[in-house]
């Protein structure tokens, strides 16, 4: 059997959780909600994070639209995901929710705009 | 002098749930004043997720998170001036702006909602020795210029202080291909949300040295590097513990300073330790009329909150203009923090008056574990609760019912404590 203590990272109350785990048999104690208990099986079986940067913008009122991965990626893909954000650069008008990248460092994840960037 | 019932200034967080629900709260005249050339305030550099899930249910980003309250204002054409910057607020109400088009003006609030936000600490603040290279910027600076202006900041940092927007933007400038060496935190805790500790430094590797300060800073023309040294418990640094870190980049995150220049102009009292108004549970200063909410108050973790909070302002500020005089409001008790409590937000209940329920929000002044919150009505414990862990960098919350008071209609303080056993 083995214990692990996390941080839940699923909102900023950041409850502490312990894992334990015998086999299969993945217990979860400490969570006050139940995506607490989702995020601690995924932190010891597979974690995943969300990422958010920004891509350059041409003609756009400023110089850097705001990114994110539309759903969370393996944590190992964190920086090839972040090597494909950088290569790119999109044209002004960008909208919010539009996709910018469609499937991102083979995660098939798309990158998806968090702000609208008007032409200038 | 023209007249507006809700004059809201700053059109961030606070601003803008505080104008959505005075509309809603039948309220028409309103007028945001922003100083700076968009809504949504300080979110729309604040680029990573988290946000919005208490208020949507959903992570959102910043931007995404102003974009819902901007759009809100927007459907409501809730009127707003941008690149407008207030210089005096009065005890009357008055409101003087400045923006290129009407140049200096007054104009008459049948309320004023108090919503500037706050400011970062500064170098200056700090009493750091060293030179005045290029390459110090506050941590909310570096955000700025790295997320909308697009500029590189540095490529070996170091960070000093643990407040959340240094954690952030150590995750933030690793992921750009900077090497973050260190961030170091003079207190033996740290002043962020533990679960930026755990996806921005854990996840990366960066260390987090607490109990540790910066004593010299090298470089003439840009930052060479600095000199790090452990501290005793009198925070005076220890000789024979100095490290150094060469760095072109110093990231300074050493906490958040209420901007209430004009609330202290219009007369109303400041409380010491929030450096924010005091208010009561109408979240109205002691300036009849005078609102405020959101980081002017005092400096919140959360946006969800602070949209909360700023949503009851402009409810309150509502009723005010509708009512006006014929409001009542009367025994007025005083909230108190001790024991491990710094201060409560709101200082005062009006009993009679108060909603069903009042949600009072509070940090304690140190780290505390299996400790009880408890809440006394004069000498009477009304209720207790067990916490883990208390930490001065997440805030805390209690909730009053109306119907608590029932049993003590002299009551003169509400006292909020934590307690050991």
């Amino acid at each position: 059997m083995e214990t692990r203590n996390l941080i839940c990272i699923g909102c900023p109350l950041g409850c502490p959780v312990t894992v334990t785990m015998d086999g299969d048999d993945i217990n979860v104690t400490g969570n006050t909600c139940p995506r607490g208990a989702d995020y601690a099986k995924k932190e010891v079986l597979s974690p995943t994070r969300i990422v958010t940067s920004s891509i350059r913008v041409k003609d756009g009122a400023i110089a850097r639209v705001s990114v994110k991965t539309k759903s969370d990626i393996p944590k190992s893909k964190i920086f090839e995901v972040m090597k494909e954000i950088q290569a790119v650069q999109v044209d002004a008008p960008v909208a919010l929710g539009q996709v910018l990248i469609k499937d991102c460092a083979g995660t098939g994840v798309e990158i998806i705009a968090t702000k609208t960037v008007e032409r200038v | 002098m023209r007249q507006h019932d809700i004059v809201i200034i700053g059109g961030g967080p606070a601003g803008l749930s505080a104008a959505a629900a005075a509309r809603k709260a039948g309220v028409q005249d309103i007028l945001i004043l922003e100083r700076d050339g968009v809504l949504g305030g300080i979110l729309n550099q604040c680029i990573h997720n988290g946000f919005g899930l208490h208020t949507f249910k959903e992570e959102l980003t910043g931007p995404e998170y102003a974009s819902r309250y901007i759009d809100m204002v927007e459907e409501e054409k809730i009127p707003y001036k941008l690149n407008t910057i207030v210089v005096d607020v009065n005890k009357n109400r008055e409101v003087t702006y400045i923006n290129k088009e009407e140049g200096l003006v007054t104009i008459q609030a049948g309320a004023v909602i108090l919503a500037m936000g706050c400011r970062e600490r500064p170098r200056g603040a700090l009493n750091t020795p060293g030179y005045r290279p290029a390459g110090i910027y506050s941590a909310g600076t570096a955000q700025r210029l790295m997320n909308i202006e697009g500029y590189c900041v540095g490529k070996e940092v170091v960070i000093l202080g643990s407040g959340d927007i240094g954690l952030i933007m150590a995750r933030r400038m690793t992921l750009e291909g900077a090497k973050v060496k260190v961030v170091a935190e003079l207190m033996p805790y740290s002043g962020g949300l533990k679960r930026n500790i755990v996806q921005c430094l854990d996840d990366y590797g960066i260390p987090l040295k607490l109990s540790h300060t910066i004593i010299n800073i090298e470089g003439k023309e840009r930052l060479t590097g600095i000199t790090l040294a452990e501290v005793d418990a009198n925070r005076n640094p220890i000789p024979g513990t100095e490290e150094h870190y060469s760095c072109d980049a110093l990231l300074l995150s050493v906490g958040l300073i209420p901007e209430n220049e004009l609330s202290k102009g219009a007369g109303v009292s400041m409380n010491r330790i929030t450096s924010g108004p005091n208010v009561d549970d109408c979240l109205e200063t002691e300036v009849e009329g005078i609102y405020a909410c959101g980081n002017v108050l005092h400096v919140h973790d959360l946006v969800d909150f602070v949209s909360q909070e700023a949503a009851l302002a402009g409810e309150n500020a509502a009723a005010y203009v509708k009512e006006g005089q014929n409001r009542k409001k009367s025994h007025k008790v005083a909230l108190a923090a001790e024991n491990g409590v710094r201060y409560t937000v709101p200082q005062v209940l009006n009993v009679d008056t108060m909603k069903d329920t009042v949600t009072v929000r509070f940090r304690v002044a140190d780290v505390y574990k299996e400790r009880y919150i408890a809440v006394y009505y004069d000498d009477k414990l009304i209720s207790r609760k067990k916490k883990k862990v208390l930490a001065p960098g997440e805030m805390e919350q209690v909730v009053l019912k109306k119907s608590s008071f029932e049993g003590y209609p002299e009551i003169k303080q509400i006292k909020i404590c934590t307690e050991v056993e």
